[in-house]
C-alpha cells in the first residue's frame, strides 16, 4: 500500500501538467480531466484509509521513499512521504472537499473561456497541498508550502483583467513571503541544530536541545503559520483574496492553504511542547485573530468578505487550540475538519447566491432569497447552524471542546483565553445570523435597487460590467453546483457528532499528536451551557438588529468601531503607515547615506587617486631629456650606494 | 705623473658629456655628447689596459668604437627621418604628450 | 715609443697631459655650449684628436690611429653631413624650455662627477705594470691575437651588428614612392589647371645685388617674396631678409642720382 502514497500527489500533479501544457485542444474536456484526477486522488486516499483502519493504532504510520533529492555530505534531502493519522485526516479533507469544489466549479466556471486553465491551477493547488501534508521532512514540506503559495497567487489573480484581483494576488503572495521567510529560517535553524530536517530525527531529538533554540524555531514556525493561515499580524491578504472566483475562496478557506499553518504547528507539536513561551505566543495570536476576524466579519456587507472574516476567526480558534498543547491539538484538527465542511458549504452557497444575483456581493442588495433558491437556502442554513455551534451540529462539538480546553489551560491565562473564545462564539453567532438574515430573509431589496452607494469600496467591479441597473432574476443553481453543497451540508451536520461522540477522533489522532484530558475549572457541562447561552445571545442580538428592523440598502455611517471594522480594523492602514512609510523612510535614509557616505568615500578615493595621478603624470612629460635626468640621477645614486657599501 | 690622472680626465669628460645630453635640445649635439661620453670611457679603458699590463682593455675599447660606429649610423638615420617628418632636430619636439 | 708606455711616466708625458688635457676639457665644454651644431662638431673633433694622442701615449698605438682615421675621419664627417642636411646655420637657442631641467642637470652632473672622482681617488690603484711586455710582439699583433682567439665570438657579433646597422640606416632613411613621379609635362599641365604661377617661379636675389639662394627676391614695394626661395631653405627658416638694406640702398641711390641731376641742372642753368 505504501507505493500508493506517491500517487496521491502524482494524480493532481499530472492533471495540472496535462491541463496547463495541453493547450486549447483540451478546452472541451479539461474540466473533466481535472475533476477525475482529483477524485482519483480521493479514491486512493480512501483506499489507504481503509488499509490504515485495518491496522493497530500504533502501526498505522507508513512511509514511502521515492528518491534521494540532494545528497551533499551531511545535507541529505529526500523525496519521501509519510502517511500517519494526521496526514490521513488532511488527505481525506483536501481530496474530498477539493473534489467537491472541482465538481462545483464545473458549473460555476461554465461560461469562463479559461476554465481549463482554472482546473489546471486547482489541480496544482491540490498537488501542492498534498505534498505539504505528506512530506516526511521539513524541506519537502517547504516545497509544498511554496507550491500552495504559487497556486493561491495564480488562483486569486485568476481574473487578472481586474486590477483589484491582480493586486490582491500580489498582496497574498507578498504577505505569504514573509511567512515563508520564517519557515525557511526555521528549517535552517533545524539543520544547524539537529543536522537534519526529517520529521522523525528532528522531533525525536527535541529533548537534547536548549529551550532558547527551540523557542526560536517555534516562533519562526509560528511566523510561517501566521502567513499561510492569515493570523495576526499577517492576516491582511485573506480579505482581498476574495477577488478570486468563489470556488477558489472555498478551497483556500476550507480545505487548503489556511489549514497549512495549523498543520505545521500540530506537526511540530514536540517542538512547541518544549517551548512554553512560544506556545503562549501561539495562544495569544490565536485569541487575537479570533476576535479580530469576528469583529471584521460583523461589519462587512460583502458576503464573501464577511465569510472571510469568519474564516480568520475560526482559524484563530484552531491556532488557539494548537497553542494549548496536548490538550488542544486534537480539537484543533477536529475543528479544522468540521470547519472544512461547513465553510466550504457556506462559500459554495455564497457562490450560488452570487451566481443567481448577477455576481452581486453586497448583502444589502439581497434579501428574501429563500423562496428563489431553496437548496442553497437549506444547505447554507445548515452550514450556518454548524458554524455558530448549534447543539448537535458539527461546529458545536469541535468548538465546544476548544473552549473547554481553553478554560482547562488553568490560571488567569485560562480564564482570559477561555473568555476570548466565548466572546468569539457570541460574535460568530452574531455575524453569521446577520449574513443569514440579510441574504435569505427580509424584504427583497434587489427589486428596487438604489444607485450604488458611494461609501462602499468593496462593491465588486464585475457587477458594473454586467449592467448595474439590470434587475437580477434570482434562480437556483445547476445540479453540478447544488450536489456538492448538499454533500457538504451532510458533512456539516453529522461530522461533528461522528467525531465527537465517544471521543472517536481523539482516539484516532492520539498516537500522533498525543492527548491529555483537560480539566476545566468549571464543569464541562457549565462550559457547554454557557456556550449555548452566548450563541443565543449573539443570534438574538443580530435578529434584533437585522431581523426586526428593515435593512437599509445604503450602509449607515455606523459607530467608530464599525467603520474601523469595515476597513478591516485598519490593518491596511497600519501596514501602510508602519511598513510602507517606514520602508520608504528607511530607503530614503539609506539612499542619503549611500549618496553622502558611501559615494563620498568611493568618489573621494577616486578623486584622490585621480589627483595623485595628475601630479604623477607630470613626471611623464614626454621629454626625453627629463627621462635622461632621472636615469642620470639614478646612476649617481647607484654609485653613491656602491661607494657607501664599500666604505662600510 | 701618475697615470691615474687619465682616469680623472676620463671622469671629467664623461660628466661634461652627460651634462650636455641633459642640457642641449639639438638632437645632433646631444648625439655628439653621447660620443664624447663613449670616448671618455675608451680613454679610461686604455688607461686601465696600461695599468694592468694587458691588452684586454684596448680590445674592449675597440669594440666600443665599432659599436659606436653602428650606433652613429642608425642614430643619424633616425635624426634625419625625424627632421624630415617634423622639420626640426629638437629632441623636445618629439614629445607628443599633453601636459 | 715603448719608452712612453714604460713603468713611470716621463716628464714629457706629464707636460703633454696637462697641456693637451686642458685643451681636451675646453673642447668638450665647447662641444656642449656652442650655439651652432657645426661648431660643436669641430670642437668634438679636436677633443677626439687629443684623445687619440693620449691613446698613443698609453701604448694603444692601433687604437690611436683608428681613433683618428675612423672616428675623427669618418664618424665626425658623417655628423657634418647630417648637420649640413639639417642646416649649417641653424642656431639653437640655449634658453631652457623644461622647467628646472637645467638645475637638475647641473645638480646631477656635479654630484655624478664628484662621486666618480671620489670613487677613483678612493680606489687603491697602486698596480702599474706598463704595456712593455704586452706590446713586445707589436701592439697590432697583440690585439689581433686576442681578437681572433679570445674575443672571436664577440668580433663576429660586431660584424652582424654593423650589417644590421647599415641595413637599419637604409630602411630609416629610404622613402618608398607610392606613386609614379610626375613628368615635367604633367607638372606643367597641373600648374595650368590650378591657374596660379603659370610662369616659372621667380628667381631669388633679385634687386638684392647678392647672388645667394637664401636671399628672397623683393616685390616692387620692397617686401621680400618667399616664393623666390627654395622650399627646403624656407622650411628651415634660413631666409636672409635684406629688404630693409635694399630699401636703404635704393634711398641712397636716389639721393646720389638726385644730387648729380641737380648739379647738372645747376650747370645747365649757369650756362
Amino acid at each position: 500500500m505504501e507505493n500508493l502514497i506517491a500517487l496521491l500527489v502524482a494524480a493532481p500533479l499530472l492533471g495540472a501538467a496535462v491541463l496547463l501544457c495541453g493547450g486549447r485542444r483540451l478546452d472541451a474536456v479539461g474540466h473533466w480531466i481535472g475533476t477525475v484526477l482529483a477524485a482519483a486522488s480521493f479514491v486512493i486516499g480512501a483506499l489507504l484509509f481503509a488499509d490504515m483502519l485495518g491496522k493497530d493504532a500504533e502501526a498505522r504510520e507508513i512511509g514511502q521513499h521515492l528518491f534521494s533529492w540532494i545528497p551533499v555530505g551531511d545535507f541529505q534531502a529526500d523525496i519521501a512521504f509519510q502517511l500517519d493519522q494526521l496526514s490521513m485526516t488532511f488527505v481525506l479533507l483536501i481530496t474530498g472537499v477539493g473534489t467537491l469544489i472541482h465538481v462545483y466549479s464545473i458549473g460555476y466556471m461554465e461560461h469562463d473561456e479559461r476554465r481549463r486553465r482554472f482546473f489546471g491551477y486547482l489541480n496544482l493547488f491540490l498537488a501542492a497541498m498534498l505534498l505539504l501534508v505528506l512530506a516526511d521532512n521539513y524541506l519537502l514540506l517547504y516545497v509544498g508550502w511554496e507550491g500552495v503559495g504559487l497556486a493561491s497567487y495564480l488562483l486569486i489573480g485568476f481574473w487578472q483583467h481586474k486590477p483589484s484581483a491582480a493586486t490582491a494576488a500580489k498582496k497574498a503572495f507578498l504577505v505569504n513571503r514573509v511567512g515563508d521567510m520564517g519557515l525557511s529560517i526555521a528549517i535552517m535553524l533545524m539543520f544547524t541544530t539537529f543536522g537534519t530536517f526529517a520529521f522523525g530525527p528532528v522531533l525525536g531529538r527535541v529533548g537534547e536541545t536548549g529551550e532558547g533554540t527551540l523557542t526560536a524555531i517555534a516562533l519562526m514556525l509560528l511566523l510561517a503559520a501566521c502567513g499561510k493561515s492569515a493570523q495576526v499580524p499577517l492576516q491582511s491578504w485573506l480579505g482581498d483574496a476574495m477577488e478570486g472566483p468563489t470556488p477558489v475562496s472555498a478551497l483556500i478557506h476550507a480545505a487548503t492553504m489556511v489549514t497549512a499553518g495549523v498543520y505545521l504547528i500540530v506537526r511540530s507539536a514536540d517542538i512547541f511542547n518544549a517551548a512554553p513561551n512560544a506556545q503562549l505566543v501561539v495562544t495569544v495570536v490565536g485569541a487575537v485573530t479570533l476576535l479580530f476576524g469576528a469583529i471584521v466579519g460583523c461589519a462587512k456587507d460583502d458576503i464573501k468578505k464577511a465569510l472571510a472574516g469568519s474564516t480568520m476567526s475560526q482559524i484563530g480558534y484552531m491556532v488557539l487550540a494548537a497553542g494549548l498543547g496536548p490538550i488542544g491539538y486534537v480539537f484543533a484538527i477536529m475543528h479544522l475538519v468540521t470547519h472544512g465542511f461547513f465553510k466550504a458549504g457556506l462559500f459554495l452557497g455564497a457562490g450560488s447566491v452570487m451566481h443567481g444575483m448577477n455576481d452581486e456581493v453586497d448583502m444589502r442588495k439581497y434579501g428574501g432569497l429563500r423562496k428563489y433558491m431553496p437548496v442553497t437556502f437549506v444547505t447554507f442554513g445548515l452550514g450556518y447552524l454548524a458554524i455558530i455551534g448549534f447543539p448537535g451540529l458539527s461546529g458545536f462539538f469541535s468548538k465546544d471542546k476548544i473552549i473547554e480546553a481553553a478554560f482547562a489551560k488553568g490560571g488567569a491565562e485560562g480564564w482570559i483565553v477561555g473568555g476570548a473564545a466565548l466572546l468569539g462564539a457570541a460574535l460568530t453567532a452574531y455575524y453569521m445570523t446577520r449574513v443569514m438574515l440579510m441574504t435569505f430573509f427580509g424584504e427583497e431589496r434587489w427589486r428596487h435597487r438604489a444607485t450604488a452607494s458611494p461609501d462602499q469600496p468593496d462593491v465588486e467591479p464585475a457587477a458594473e460590467h454586467q449592467g448595474a441597473h439590470a434587475e437580477p432574476h434570482p434562480h437556483e443553481s445547476p445540479k453540478s453546483m447544488t450536489i456538492p453543497m448538499i454533500v457538504l451540508a451532510f458533512g456539516s451536520v453529522f461530522a461533528g457528532a461522528f467525531f465527537g461522540i465517544g471521543d472517536r477522533f481523539v482516539h484516532w489522532l492520539e498516537p500522533v499528536t498525543g492527548h491529555e484530558h483537560g480539566h476545566p475549572p468549571v464543569s464541562a457541562l457549565t462550559v457547554t451551557l454557557s456556550t449555548v447561552v452566548v450563541l443565543l445571545l449573539g443570534a438574538g442580538l443580530a435578529y434584533l438588529h437585522y431581523g426586526r428592523r428593515p435593512v437599509p440598502v445604503v450602509a449607515p455611517r455606523g459607530s467608530l468601531l464599525t467603520r474601523a471594522a469595515r476597513r478591516d480594523l485598519l490593518q491596511d492602514d497600519f501596514n501602510h503607515v508602519v511598513l510602507v512609510r517606514g520602508g520608504e523612510h528607511l530607503t530614503r535614509s539609506l539612499v542619503y547615506v549611500d549618496h553622502t557616505l558611501v559615494d563620498g568615500v568611493v568618489n573621494g578615493t577616486a578623486a584622490s587617486v585621480g589627483g595623485l595621478s595628475g601630479r604623477l603624470r607630470r613626471l611623464q612629460n614626454g621629454y626625453a631629456r627629463s627621462y635622461a635626468v632621472s636615469m642620470f640621477g639614478g646612476a649617481a645614486v647607484l654609485i653613491a650606494a656602491t661607494l657607501l657599501m664599500r666604505a662600510v | 705623473m701618475n697615470p691615474v690622472n687619465y682616469l680623472y680626465l676620463a671622469a671629467l669628460l664623461f660628466t661634461i658629456g652627460a651634462s650636455g645630453v641633459l642640457i642641449r635640445r639639438n638632437a645632433i649635439v646631444v648625439f655628439m655628447c653621447v660620443e664624447l661620453m663613449l670616448n671618455a670611457c675608451n680613454l679610461a679603458l686604455v688607461a686601465f689596459s696600461r695599468m694592468h699590463g694587458n691588452l684586454d682593455g684596448q680590445i674592449i675599447a675597440f669594440f666600443t668604437m665599432v659599436v659606436a660606429a653602428a650606433e652613429v649610423v642608425v642614430g643619424l638615420a633616425i635624426i634625419v627621418s625625424l627632421f624630415r617628418s617634423r622639420h626640426s632636430a629638437s629632441v623636445d619636439d618629439a614629445s607628443l604628450m599633453k601636459l | 715609443m715603448t719608452q712612453l708606455a714604460a713603468y713611470s711616466t716621463s716628464t714629457g708625458e706629464a707636460v703633454q697631459f696637462w697641456v693637451l688635457g686642458t685643451v681636451a676639457v675646453i673642447g668638450a665644454l665647447c662641444t656642449v655650449f656652442m650655439k651652432r651644431a657645426v661648431h660643436s662638431a669641430l670642437c668634438l673633433a679636436g677633443t677626439m684628436i687629443i684623445l687619440a694622442v693620449f691613446y698613443l701615449a698609453n701604448g694603444a698605438y692601433f687604437l690611436g690611429i683608428v681613433q683618428i682615421v675612423v672616428y675623427t675621419g669618418a664618424i665626425m664627417m658623417l655628423f657634418l653631413f647630417v648637420v649640413m642636411l639639417v642646416g649649417v646655420t641653424a642656431a639653437d637657442s640655449l634658453k631652457e624650455t623644461i622647467k628646472g631641467q637645467r638645475w637638475l642637470a647641473l645638480l646631477c652632473g656635479l654630484g655624478f662627477g664628484i662621486l666618480l672622482i671620489a670613487g677613483i681617488g678612493n680606489a687603491s690603484l697602486t698596480q702599474f705594470d706598463g704595456l712593455a711586455q704586452a706590446n713586445a710582439g707589436g701592439n697590432v699583433e697583440g690585439l689581433a691575437q686576442l681578437l681572433f682567439t679570445k674575443y672571436v665570438f664577440a668580433f663576429e657579433l660586431t660584424g652582424a651588428l654593423l650589417i644590421t646597422a647599415s641595413v637599419g640606416a637604409m630602411v630609416l632613411t629610404h622613402r618608398e614612392r607610392t606613386e609614379r613621379a610626375k613628368t615635367q609635362r604633367e607638372l606643367a599641365e597641373q600648374r595650368v589647371r590650378e591657374g596660379k604661377h603659370l610662369p616659372p617661379l621667380p628667381a631669388p636675389g633679385v634687386y638684392a645685388r647678392h647672388n645667394a639662394v637664401d636671399i628672397a627676391g623683393l616685390l616692387p614695394d620692397g617686401t621680400p617674396s618667399e616664393l623666390t626661395v627654395n622650399r627646403t631653405l624656407r622650411e628651415r627658416g634660413q631666409i636672409r631678409d635684406v629688404s630693409a638694406e635694399a630699401l636703404k640702398d635704393l634711398k641712397a641711390l636716389e639721393q646720389r642720382s638726385e644730387a648729380r641731376l641737380e648739379r647738372t641742372r645747376s650747370g645747365e642753368a649757369s650756362k
